[in-house]
């Protein structure tokens, strides 16, 4: 039998049916739904008279426009009433069709790509789709997981299944150990940075390497998250004795045999060690530097100590073309340094640095410091009410206000601005979020990606700054 | 899903790389729980002055001149002209769903990100990958010719340009099949059950921690 990648594994376990065009029927193990992309697939359901093929494999929770402040209304809290209808329609969906919700103002409500995992909804092994890209995410557990449209949702919805072509595999190695200060975060964007958002289309990218077998789980699901931002759908990781033990004892995680039989078959789910990539892409860990986005493309980012780029020095006429409207954007002027930008919004939350690691590691840089009188809002905003209420048992909450930022409830929030936590035109954001696209925290705000110390040292500062230097 | 055989239109240039799905159909129109209606908000921020909200009037908002698909000479475009990576980041299918409600029926670009290009099909929006070069020699003729059309024939898999000229392109058999006949993916697969099924007795036994009694 010739070797094989995990990637490769993970599909040959699922498929359905193979034709001899390529095309693949694969079967869906699990589906998380939000409730922005699913109220047209279960319409869909609706008008052609159709039930779900099973309801025990999907779960829901609203998430993108759930109000982060007070939620002791419930649905009624949501004062937009498009969005209000939008969440409320995800719950009558859900009742109708049987499925499980967690709800607004159950503890377990919060971002689907937090919530999975921290369920033990999401399962090495498995495939997993959600209507969001960042559905990626799930990857870290050693499950082929990735984003749908809405189509997608209501097909896998209808049948369990996906029509599907197979990926070719790409391999991001990165050995050696990172320095202090330099976290996940800071690695996918710097790998951003070398190959580009488009670097792995049409790939399924495996995470290999010394940093990443180092890394808690936490931190690969960061990594794994932005892997759609380098434009692989799936980002994935090797399971590993971290893995078996994050898994277990969650909710919805195997018991007694079961696990016993799991975990045997999940220890196999890591590339052959003679497996073939179609693309590899190596980077010596120990070099990587704290990153910050000056663009606005997450491949638009540098070392916090470098210089904001210069058109005139690009040849391709697209490129500096992109660059010179990404800076006109950004109101930044080229060949400035990335610490004299200035930080007027500080968001620390969104499915890519939103669990428990990212608040203490935020916290820590935090504690005794004061948030400048430069910054107008500094919103911290956990993945979960599970994330929230292990925070505050470890009393990180109390960190955060005091230094002057808001704590808030569980949801996606200013990662895309769908609630009413809009940044406003023309300020600029450290953000721990995943995409500095226009418009995308708010129409005109300025946003520059960063890890979470990144963001507690630049609240601090009311600037970029290196988090090194206040460690 | 609408048949697509054959379409002659014409062609509007979007020359900038990378455009996202926030770009595309910015977040605030994603609250709708329909399908249908977003055409007026495509390109939302590029295409208006001001801040577009789903409840607006778009008739009576200020456009900005000098954005494409305001120019008297686009009007009616219905294939629209990309740069590599068209339609990065969300998976929203409000992307397709708005270039389809707005009138576009063909994107061409030398790439396009891998969610964007699934969805596209679904919806009868289809995405032609060309060479870079080919793609650099249709800018130039959309800006140098007022009212450019191409005729994209998806039978033959073949772009015709106004001279007569005919460009090649790829397209998966299964989805140039389903378009081809307006085929439905839900009906298709389930006149699979069968193997469905049997692939759950079998996964039942490998890994019944999948299925929970």
């Amino acid at each position: 039998m010739s070797a094989k990648t995990l990637y490769d594994k993970l599909w040959d376990a699922h498929v359905v049916r193979q034709d001899d065009d390529g095309t693949a029927l694969i079967y869906i193990d699990r589906q998380l739904l939000h409730e922005v992309t699913s109220p047209q697939a279960f319409e869909g359901l609706r008008i052609a008279n159709r039930k779900p093929w099973r309801t025990d494999t999907n779960l829901a929770t609203p998430d993108h426009n759930v109000p982060t402040t007070d939620l002791t209304g419930g649905v009624d809290s949501i004062v937009d009433p498009v969005s209000r209808i939008q969440v409320q329609t995800l719950g009558m969906n859900a009742k109708e069709f049987g499925i499980t919700e967690f709800a607004m103002g159950d503890i377990r409500q919060g971002i689907v790509h937090v919530v999975g995992p921290e369920e033990g909804a999401t399962l090495p092994g498995m495939t997993l789709v959600c209507g969001d890209s960042h559905t990626a995410t799930h990857g870290a557990l050693g499950a082929l997981a990735h984003g749908v449209g809405t189509s997608e949702v209501e097909h896998v919805l209808a049948t369990q299944c996906l029509i599907q072509k197979k990926m070719k595999n790409m391999l991001i190695k990165v050995e050696g150990q990172l320095q202090p200060g330099v976290g996940p975060k800071d690695v996918v964007l710097a790998i951003i940075g070398e190959i580009g958002t488009a670097g792995g289309n049409g790939h399924a990218i495996e995470f290999g390497g010394q940093v990443f077998r180092d890394m808690s789980l936490e931190g690969r699901m960061t990594v794994c998250n932005m892997a759609i931002e380098a434009g692989a759908r799936v980002g994935l990781v090797a399971v590993d004795e971290k893995t078996v033990e994050y898994v277990q004892g969650r909710p919805y995680s195997p018991k007694g045999d079961n696990w016993d039989m799991a975990v045997t078959a999940w220890m196999d789910l890591k590339s052959d060690d003679d497996a073939v990539f179609d693309k590899v892409f190596e980077m010596d860990g120990s070099k990587i530097e704290p990153q910050v986005s000056w663009g606005t493309s997450p491949e638009m980012v540098l070392d916090v100590n470098g210089t904001v780029p210069n058109p005139a020095n690009e040849s391709d006429p697209v490129k500096a073309g992109g660059i010179e409207r990404a800076l006109k954007y950004m109101g930044l002027e080229a060949d400035m340094k990335i610490k004299d930008i200035p930080v007027d919004f500080v968001f620390i939350g969104s499915c890519t640095n939103s669990r428990i690691e990212d608040f203490r590691a935020a916290a820590a840089v935090l504690k005794g410091k004061k948030v400048s009188s430069k910054v107008e809002q500094a919103l911290a905003v956990p993945g979960s009410g599970l994330v929230k209420q292990q925070a505050e048992k470890e009393g990180l909450d109390k960190i955060f206000i005091e230094a002057g930022f808001e704590w808030r409830n569980p949801g996606c929030s200013m990662c895309l601005a769908m609630n009413a936590d809009k940044l406003p035109t023309g300020k600029h954001c450290a953000s721990t979020s995943n995409r500095n696209f226009e418009g995308r925290q708010g129409a005109g705000g300025r946003t520059h990606l960063v890890s979470p110390e990144m963001a507690a040292a630049a609240a601090v500062a009311g600037h970029f700054v290196d988090v090194r230097d206040y460690l | 899903m609408e048949k697509f055989v054959q379409k002659t239109a014409i062609v509007a240039p979007m020359d900038r790389a990378n455009v996202d799905t926030d770009a595309i159909i910015p977040k605030q129109f994603l609250k709708s729980i329909k399908r249908t209606g977003f055409g007026p908000n495509l390109f939302d921020e590029w295409r208006y002055e001001d801040v577009g909200e789903p409840d607006a009037d778009n008739s009576k908002r200020p456009l900005r001149k000098d954005f494409v698909l305001n120019q008297p000479r686009y009007q009616g475009a219905q294939v629209l002209l990309a740069r590599e990576n068209f339609g990065c980041g969300s998976s929203r299918e409000h992307a397709p769903w708005a270039l389809k409600d707005y009138g576009f029926d063909v994107v061409i670009a030398p790439s396009f990100a891998d969610i964007f290009f699934n969805n596209s099909f679904k919806n009868g929006l289809i995405p032609i990958v060309l060479d870079e070069k080919i793609v650099d020699g249709l800018f130039a003729e959309v800006h140098a010719q007022e009212g450019y059309q191409l005729t994209v024939d998806l039978q033959n898999q073949q772009i015709v340009k106004p001279n007569g000229d005919k460009i090649p392109f790829e397209v998966d058999s299964f989805r140039r099949h389903c378009l081809l006949n307006g085929l439905d993916d839900i009906g298709l697969t389930l006149q699979q059950q069968d193997d469905i099924r049997a692939y759950e007795e079998k996964a039942k036994k490998t890994a019944p921690w999948l299925f929970p009694a």
